[in-house]
């Protein structure tokens, strides 16, 4: 069995793993969800990461430091931008139980 | 090799992260704690990766890419942190359809690079790598053009002509006949032209979907950011990528599915586009006005200060007034007469799916107010006062009929409650371009201006009673 039919196997079970999580959450947080979501594909960074140690000449240079702009804007931003709805629903439940 | 089992391990827990992150985000008090577990795995992959790195160079340590990676993390960090921080909660959609386009593109471009150092070439990784290449570049582009259009840098409406379809076809064709002629040496050059290409369709398809149809597509994107991410995740052999961009993209569908099926579309029919307005086009102001009556602010006050049950239906000409503020306003001044207030919500309000509630939420209005579409329509019969603000199609008792543009959109079912008043700019159609029935049921009475101004105006008299 090579690496490449382990990562075929894991790949084919996340994607149910992902019906499952999502497929019973209310619509009510349809948009932080999207938005968590939209966050974890910022994992790209990882790849970017990784990428690195094998550069060879100008252009594979511009092309990583536009990989890694991007990929860590993903990450920040939108981590920073769920919380930040998140944070909104949480204060609400503070208030009530004053 | 025990190194590498360290790695794998330290991935699979980030993995595990991400999974119980996205689960606990299923109920509004866990959600903000699951956000937290999420960006945890996060940060433990990109520290893993940093190692792994590290391992790899051990031999000829290249400091200069080091130098350029946290160059580049650095300042795209500080830039995602400060729009983060900025944006409006009304503009979340065009945000995360830029967070799309960042994330896709980065995923072209590792799919890309990797061609230059690929040591071991096997059919899978090639597959994985142009799947890669032009998914990645797909949503680059489409996402960008989402963005522009819900941000009104071009217009939102359908932007169409004649052979578009056509072209991406042949476009499709051409991608194919170049992945045909492959061999070693012009590898990189057919993955710049493919790249190329894909990004060509990825404008094409977003220009043609109309602004109300954007939700859809932005899912669609997300979902699309996911696949490309997973794929090269299959180059590189990163468990990490895998599992996190397959659960994003197997989410991102699901959501597209939900959302297409809320507003009763075909989601193929979505992507396709040409629904819905076309740019440019205001020609939307003919509507039969027989057996409408009209209201004041001072009546509609009045009626609200005595009822018992209040319904407000919000809608996205709410959101576009920026009149959650004045909703609240009129939530207390309501709740402190005894008035009890409750929100109704159909799916698909707002821009996003649960895009109004976070727009209420922002506003102080408490979750727990707010009805999902089966709850709503439970309690509509039991309201005294149904109050639509902003909110057309979604309301459009048509639907429940056969023969209509609507038939068989799930709708919240305002027509039931005892009394109704629409708060409406003006005397337009709805986004499906149709006449709404409830409009001139003998309960309703409409109340024409602009959301924020015609409320604040309610709220005056209100607190005058």
């Amino acid at each position: 069995m090579t690496i490449i039919t382990v990562i075929l196997t894991i790949f084919i079970l996340a994607i149910l793993i992902g019906y499952e999580v999502i497929g019973k959450v209310p619509s009510t947080l349809h948009t932080p969800l999207m938005s968590g979501a939209n966050s974890i594909h910022g994992v790209v960074l990882v790849g970017v990461i990784l990428s690195a140690s094998a550069l060879e000449g100008p252009l594979n240079y511009i092309l990583i430091f536009i990989a890694a702009f991007f990929g860590a804007m993903n990450i920040v931003g939108g981590y920073a931008i769920s919380d930040r709805m998140l944070n909104m629903f949480k204060n609400k439940t503070k208030d009530e139980s004053k | 090799m025990e190194l590498i089992n360290t790695i794998w391990f330290l991935y699979l827990t980030s993995a595990v992260c991400f999974v119980a992150g996205l689960h606990f985000m299923n109920n509004p008090k866990t959600a903000r704690k699951g956000n937290f577990i999420s960006m945890f795995g996060m940060l433990l992959a990109c520290l893993v990766a940093c190692w792994q790195t590290s391992l790899n160079n051990k031999a000829n340590f290249d400091k200069f890419s080091f130098l350029v990676l946290f160059l580049g993390i650095g300042l795209g960090a500080a830039t995602g942190a400060s729009l983060a921080k900025q944006v409006k909660m009304t503009q979340m959609p065009q945000l995360v359809s830029l967070f799309n386009m960042v994330g896709g593109g980065a995923a072209a471009i590792i799919a890309l690079n990797d061609f230059y150092g690929l040591k071991q070439i096997n059919l899978i990784t090639i597959i994985a790598s142009f799947l890669g290449i032009i998914i990645g570049s797909i949503t680059f582009t489409g996402s960008f053009i989402a963005s522009a259009k819900l941000h009104g840098k071009i217009p939102s409406g359908v932007i169409d002509f004649a052979g578009r379809i056509v072209i991406i076809i042949i476009l499709i064709v051409a991608i194919l006949i170049s992945l045909t002629s492959i061999n070693s040496e012009n590898l990189i050059h057919i993955s710049w032209l493919i790249a190329g290409f894909s990004a060509i369709i990825g404008i094409l398809f977003t220009l043609a979907i109309g602004g109300a149809d954007m939700p859809v597509v932005i899912s669609v994107l997300n979902a699309f950011t996911g696949l490309a991410v997973a794929m090269s995740g299959f180059i590189i052999y990163n468990p990490v990528m895998v599992i996190a961009g397959a659960i994003v993209g197997s989410a991102g569908c699901i959501l597209s599915i939900l959302m297409s099926r809320a507003m009763n579309r075909k989601l193929i029919k979505i992507m396709l586009g040409g629904f819905g307005q076309k740019a440019g086009d205001n020609s939307n102001s003919s509507i039969l006005s027989q057996n409408i009556r009209t209201t004041t602010a001072d009546d509609l006050a009045l009626r609200l200060a005595y009822a018992n049950d209040v319904i407000i239906i919000p809608g996205f000409g709410l959101a576009q007034a920026g009149a959650a503020g004045e909703i609240a306003q009129l939530d207390n001044e309501l709740t402190k007469k005894g008035v009890n207030v409750k929100y109704a919500i159909h799916p698909v309000a707002g821009r996003m799916p649960g895009h109004m509630n976070i727009l209420l939420a922002e506003a102080n209005i408490n979750y727990d107010k707010m009805l999902e579409l089966e709850a709503a329509n439970t309690a509509f019969p039991l309201a005294d006062i149904a109050l639509v603000v902003g909110a057309n199609d979604v309301t459009n008792p048509a639907a429940r009929k056969s023969g209509s543009a609507i038939s068989g959109m799930p709708i919240l079912n305002v027509d039931q409650a005892k009394d109704i008043t629409v708060i409406k700019r003006g005397s337009g159609l709805g986004f499906a371009g149709i006449e709404n029935l409830l409009y001139s049921d003998e309960k309703t009475t409409m109340l024409y201006g602009d959301a924020k101004k015609a409320l604040s105006e309610t709220v005056e008299s209100l607190s005058e009673l």
